[in-house]
């Protein structure tokens, strides 16, 4: 499942659709699941009428797990050193997303042969949501 | 906001998967697992962050001996003033006593950093050293001024070796982001 530094090349990519028509019910499954119950994820109410938005947003962690997931599915389980990322834009219900990583390097630290990868993540309208790095581990 | 005892858990890990869509037999076989390169389940890359559940004072769960700022019969539980001028910030302002720095403190999110140095398996049990790190300020066309803090977490095992170092950056916007 991993992937080999043999068989990579600079610029090669991969991408996933990482969600179809984000529901309000999967922010509230994460919500539950990360412990972070933030109204302006969950409470339609307190959302547009307090804090000023047009609905509930997805936790940035949400589309930065769902993305993580298009990484590892890309690099191997348990392959990856480090996964950051920047929240460009907020992800709504409704939104469709994409996630997509480019080789950006592959070198070799202390004998282990590691890529680094670009990772943007866009939504329906190819706004970027998500921008990041990861570095994963490679078979030689 | 240190986190004493967080034990990865199976169940936990299981729900957290599901949650981001994830259905990698990974982080639910143990049968499957077993017989892969890790050896056993391991959590999703971004689990950690749900060491929230475990932090007695997380000040984004509701808690019954509390007032909660998000809606009930009115549409906050702790915000009295007019609601007309309310924006995002007020959100934290109102909240003296649970301010805190860093991911997701009252306002936004603004980055998330991982560094791996293993991954988290069902039966390790962590606790957190968490610190500040640095502070700045940008002007934005969308949201005014904006206010970065950036908070530090090392994630450590019983035996205090460092399992992930996450850094998180948190932005307080001066008004709502104009989408």
């Amino acid at each position: 499942m991993a992937l080999s530094a043999s068989q990579l090349s600079v610029g090669d990519s991969y991408s996933e659709q990482i969600v179809d028509d984000l529901t309000r019910t999967q922010i509230v499954q994460y919500a539950g699941a990360s412990g972070d119950y933030n109204p302006v994820h969950t409470d339609e109410k307190f959302v547009t009428e307090v804090a000023g938005y047009p609905t509930v947003f997805a936790h940035g962690m949400l589309t930065m797990g769902m993305t993580g997931r298009m990484v590892t599915n890309y690099v191997g389980d348990g392959r990856l050193t480090y996964y950051g990322v920047r929240f460009t834009s907020q992800v709504w219900p409704g939104d469709t997303l994409t996630a997509k990583a480019e080789v950006a390097d592959i070198r070799d630290e202390d004998g282990q042969k590691l890529v680094d990868l670009t990772i943007t993540t866009t939504n329906q309208d190819d706004r970027p949501v998500l921008t990041g790095q990861a570095t994963a581990r490679l078979d030689d | 906001m240190a986190v004493e005892r967080f034990p990865v858990e199976a169940s936990h890990i299981l729900m957290f998967a599901r949650s981001i869509g994830d259905t990698n037999p990974i982080y639910s076989d143990p049968e499957y697992a077993a017989g892969t390169e890790v050896g056993s389940i391991i959590a999703p890359p971004t689990f950690a962050q749900s060491s929230a559940q475990f932090d007695p004072d997380y000040f984004l769960r509701p808690k019954p001996d509390k007032k909660w700022f998000g809606s009930g019969r009115t549409a906050s539980g702790t915000l009295v003033r007019d609601l007309s001028e309310a924006d995002g910030d007020d959100v934290t302002d109102e909240r003296e006593d649970d301010k805190q720095s860093g991911a997701a403190a009252g306002g936004l999110h603004a980055e998330q950093h991982f560094t791996y140095h293993r991954h988290l398996k069902p039966g390790d049990v962590l606790h957190t050293v968490t610190y500040d790190g640095e502070r700045w300020e940008k002007q934005s066309k969308r949201a005014g001024i904006l206010k970065f803090s950036e908070a530090v977490t090392e994630y450590r095992d019983e035996d205090d070796e460092l399992v992930i170092t996450a850094k998180g950056v948190g932005v307080v916007t001066e008004k709502v982001i104009d989408n």
